[in-house]
């Protein structure tokens, strides 16, 4: 079943008319609405009206993370707060978070693209999802809520955690469809295994997963334990949460819904667009948001694109799964984590530039660990166990804090972080995703 | 003062209008009920075979009562009046250890419930313009996503934080200047600790209101949290069971909670008798809901303590308003063979200026005897002082706890942040004692 | 009359102790007294020498963290209760002992025990009043 086959599955020309008749739409909003916006679109010399086609999204700036993050809380705001109806913010790279704001209308276009999502992976209207993304400010379990609740499916909002609880439901309600993490997938069914049931003879039949980069490999890890299809979303909570793009059955790439999140794959050096098939970074445009629109904003993720109709008859173009990043992000456990958020808090605690590693391991089929190493300075040295541990404790507890995530601190010895031309090397990531 | 309504025509009805409405909605309640495995059988036993033998509201004390295990006996399909592809929503009881309780919901009952709760968070005042930070776990508990939707129905903006984090839970209140927050009362008192402990001065903070509910407490402790952060707070209650929050909330008037008497019928019953009481007089709460189709649940015993005001409200509502819950059957300890309720020593501690914001109430075994100790936080500045005023006050509390309950506890006085802290239903009674 | 114990942060790491002490012993410094309190990921190794200064520099020196913290050596008598007793005079003159560590080698036939007191000075009054000796620094050095 394809939700919304009439754009889902136009042909080419049309969706050009349909991408430009939002992009000549959206340019003035933002224009007239965001002070912001303004400034910038006049400072790359575009004036509202010269938008006539999205060929001209070419003209227009593009929009970073800093500027989410300088324009923090409400700068890059398009719409007054009385119309905003949901806030979500998720980890920014250093003291601000990533804010989201929803219009009545933005959620609606979200519920609309998640039910794209669960039609593109395989759901019938008639089916049970189980959604064991995380409830909350994460948009993993409300984005998945409310697409579930657009096509009428049955709803248990088990949410993320209490595993056991997780494969009880599955069993009581036989849902065939799943969303979680991949990681979480792997995990779940090795503490099946612990508690008896065999994950093959489980229920799921189709799992939608996302939130963290993961590799074929892996899919096939979960295919065979799990007996399932198992297909990968992709989102943003920028852009808009899950719901930018999605495999279908054939796995070959994810749609990504382009009538609405206008894709440009570019050289991420020079900012031109790279060819078909060729890696670069992601730039996304919201065309109809309301909210926070955004302007040719720059993922940070590296994909390819290919144009080319899918067997399953979709036209929209297809993204590869991401194949890294253009900074130094890591996904742990589906929350983004930034070394320079680490970085904020150990200098708001000693007060100096801190020398620190994080290393991230998953150990086979368990989560994702975090430890970060921590030199210990003369001055914050005490002969006091006592005052070391507290030292230690604090540190956990300020950065568990800022990225929701739990960590492990050990407090190590100065000088034995390994320093690469001055800096540290901050991220020993020993996983294989 | 100005009295907000969502519905004024349901909410204003006068009584003989709003009991037909009952009656309707009773009988189309039972025709649901009678396609329940568990229900038909259990109200065939009662002589009621069809909506037809409900003629008047007094026939609803003909149907037995449903009390927690009958639902997690048929678990999980027994209570299902649709088929299982009109269910929508399934929510679960905070059961964390044995079997659930699962609540099952169609369109219309999601539609019905979001409904009464947009008349909840409106009756207190809130509006589209507030800003909602809602700080109830999400997910199968129906305390986060229940207020949700019914906030979203409202128009407020909706920060979908769940709970924990305090830290983040306060920046966010700060960078987003929230004016309405969903919370448990332990929990917005810890809140209060932390922007003491922070240095966070309330003027920066744009609080108005606080909606608190999930667990019991007392008109004290609502009073501490309304003067510590100069807020309104409004009682709010439910449970799962009965769709979750939603059943019955404050209005402005901030004087007992309406139950939103088109939805539910409310009886206060004797829970040794199982006899419905005076008005007036306290009793166990017992609960028919009248809109939810998918899952009917006719007079469940809630085991919650509490009575129904004879007196209407000020706000012209002609719902009437249940009591503050005053205890639970099942939590009622007893010690030295007296029956104490939680909610009477919190009552008494709470009032109790030096005494600051979480407390915890033991009860353990010394030799035969039982023992009550009360830990209570006081304010850091107090042991700076004298120790013989420190045994003065422990004395006082000592006094007010024993003139309440009869019984001569153990008061210790501790730091601030020594007990433990819960970011979601607090924990306040320890029983040590061996399982007889 | 108070001395100087040395304290280094250490990894619970193999072999690390043994760095220290030969670090120490390489250059000439005796290790009078000794004792580690340690955590599932790291320790404290506290110290007394005989040439403290020189000790702290040179560890610093080699990349450990190293500080100075005060305690007072007591002598005690090397018999059954002979410990008993001085911390009973502790205990009823309400003298709180942080931590406690033994010496290697015996002074003038008496223990040598070393204490990390919480307040120092009034530890010293109260040792001061019940005549029980503290060993002093220069002592220490002779030893």
């Amino acid at each position: 079943m394809i939700w919304k086959e009439d754009v889902e599955c136009a042909d080419r020309a049309a969706l050009q008319v349909l991408q430009s008749d939002h992009l000549k739409k959206l340019i003035p909003y933002i224009y007239h609405n965001c002070p912001v916006y303004k400034q910038k679109l006049e400072d790359a010399g575009v004036s509202p009206d010269s938008v006539q086609s999205i060929d001209d999204i070419k003209r227009l700036p593009f929009t970073t993370k800093e500027d989410m993050r300088d324009h923090y809380p409400y700068g890059l705001f398009s719409a007054p707060q009385e119309q905003i109806n949901e806030i979500h913010v998720s980890s920014g790279t250093t003291g601000n978070p990533t804010l989201v704001g929803y219009t009545r209308d933005d959620l609606a276009l979200w519920s609309d693209v998640m039910a794209r999502v669960l039609c593109c992976a395989g759901a019938e209207p008639d089916d049970t999802i189980q959604i064991a993304y995380g409830y909350g400010l994460f948009t993993g379990g409300l984005g998945f809520h409310y697409g579930a609740l657009e096509m009428g499916l049955r709803i248990i909002p088990t949410s993320s955690g209490q595993t056991a609880r997780q494969l009880k439901i599955m069993q009581d309600f036989k849902p065939r469809i799943i969303g979680c993490t991949p990681s979480y997938a792997l995990y779940m069914a090795e503490e099946a295994k612990e508690l008896g049931i065999d994950p093959r003879e489980g229920n799921w039949r189709i799992g939608i997963f996302g939130a963290e980069p993961w590799s074929d490999s892996i899919r096939q890890e979960i295919e065979d334990a799990w007996n399932m299809l198992a297909t990968d979303v992709y989102g943003l909570s920028e852009i808009i949460g899950p719901g930018v793009a999605q495999e279908c059955q054939y796995k070959d790439g994810l749609h990504i819904f382009s009538d609405v999140f206008f894709p440009e794959i570019i050289n991420p050096e020079t900012g031109e667009e790279v060819a078909p098939g060729e890696d670069g970074e992601l730039v996304i445009t919201t065309l109809t948001k309301q909210g926070i629109p955004l302007i040719r904003y720059r993922t940070r993720d590296i994909v390819s694109i290919t144009y080319e109709t899918c067997r399953c008859g979709r036209t929209s173009p297809r993204i590869s799964k991401i194949k890294g990043r253009t900074d130094d992000m890591i996904v742990v456990r589906g929350i983004n984590v930034f070394p320079s958020q680490i970085e904020h808090v150990l200098v708001g605690i000693e007060g100096t530039q801190p020398h620190y590693q994080i290393v991230v391991d998953r150990a086979a089929h368990k989560l994702d660990q975090v430890e970060v190493l921590v030199e210990v300075e003369e001055r914050f040295f005490s002969d006091e166990i006592k005052h070391l541990t507290e030292l230690r404790d604090t540190i956990k507890k300020e950065i568990q804090a800022v990225l929701s995530v739990g960590v492990k601190v050990t407090l190590v010895e100065p000088k034995t972080i390994e320093r690469s031309m001055g800096k540290s090397k901050r991220i020993v990531d020993k996983r294989t995703l | 003062m100005e009295v907000p309504f969502w519905n004024k025509e349901i909410e204003t009805l006068d009584r003989s209008s709003l009991e037909k409405i009952q009656l309707e909605r009773l009988r189309e309640a039972i025709g649901w009920s009678l396609k329940t495995p568990f229900y038909s059988k259990k109200l065939a036993q009662a002589g009621i075979g069809s909506p037809d033998d409900i003629k008047g509201l007094e026939d609803l004390r003909r149907v037995p009562f449903t009390v927690k295990d009958d639902l997690r006996r048929s678990f999980p399909k027994g209570h299902l009046s649709v088929e299982m592809t009109d269910v929508v929503r399934v929510h679960s009881s905070s059961g964390t250890t044995g079997i659930p309780t699962v609540i099952y919901y169609s369109r219309e009952d999601l539609e019905r419930w979001t409904d009464l709760l947009a008349r909840c968070i409106v009756a207190t005042g809130a509006a589209p313009r507030d800003i909602f930070q809602n700080m109830m776990t999400y997910g199968l508990f129906t305390g986060g996503l229940g207020l949700h939707y019914g906030a979203e129905r409202v128009g407020m903006t909706v920060i979908p934080i769940s709970g924990g984090n305090t830290k983040r839970q306060i920046q966010v209140m700060k960078d987003f200047q929230t004016t309405v927050l969903h919370i448990t009362p332990s929990y917005l008192l810890h809140i209060h600790s932390q922007l003491q402990a922070d240095g966070i001065d309330r003027a920066s903070l744009s609080l108005d209101r606080a909606l608190i509910g999930a667990e019991p407490h007392s008109e004290n402790t609502r009073r501490k949290i309304e003067e510590l952060l100069q807020i309104q707070a409004f009682n709010s209650y439910g449970l799962s069971e009965l769709n979750g929050p939603g059943v019955a909330f404050e209005c402005v008037c901030r004087q007992d909670m309406h139950v939103w008497e088109d939805a539910y019928i409310v009886e206060i019953i004797d829970p040794e008798t199982g006899e419905n009481v005076e008005d007036g007089q306290e009793g166990e709460v017992v609960l028919t809901n009248l809109i939810r189709q998918a899952a009917p649940i006719l007079r469940y015993r809630t085991r919650d303590l509490a009575f129904l005001h004879t007196e209407p409200c000020a706000c012209g509502r002609t719902h009437r308003r249940l009591s503050r819950i005053r205890g639970r059957t099942d939590d009622m300890l007893i010690i030295g063979g007296v029956n104490v309720f939680p909610s009477q020593i919190e009552e008494k501690i709470m009032k109790i200026p030096e005494v600051a914001t979480n407390y915890q109430i033991h009860v353990d075994k010394k030799g035969a005897l039982d023992r009550l100790i009360i830990k209570v936080e006081i304010y850091p500045k107090l042991f700076l002082g004298e120790a013989s005023k420190l045994d003065a006050l422990r004395q006082h509390i000592k006094e007010e706890v024993r003139s309440s309950i009869v019984i001569n506890p153990v008061v210790e006085l501790h730091e601030p942040g020594s007990l433990p802290v819960f970011e979601g239903k607090a924990k306040r009674v320890v029983d040590t004692r061996p399982q007889e | 009359m108070k001395i100087t114990q040395i304290s280094v942060f250490l990894e619970n790491r193999k072999g690390r102790l043994h760095e220290v002490c030969s670090l120490l012993g390489d250059n000439g410094i005796n290790i009078r007294a000794l004792t580690v309190a340690e955590t599932e990921s790291f320790g404290v190794l506290r110290i007394v020498v005989d040439k403290s200064d020189e000790a702290v520099a040179l560890l610093r020196e080699n990349g450990f963290v190293a500080n100075f913290t005060d305690v007072v050596a007591i002598e005690v008598g090397d018999r059954p209760g002979g410990l008993a007793a001085v911390l009973k005079i502790f205990a009823t003159n309400d003298v709180n002992i942080e931590y406690m560590y033994a010496f290697v080698e015996k002074h003038s036939d008496k223990a040598l025990l070393v204490f990390r007191f919480e307040d120092a000075d009034f530890a010293q009054q109260v040792l001061a009043r019940h005549s029980i000796s503290v060993v002093t620094r220069k002592e220490i050095e002779g030893l």
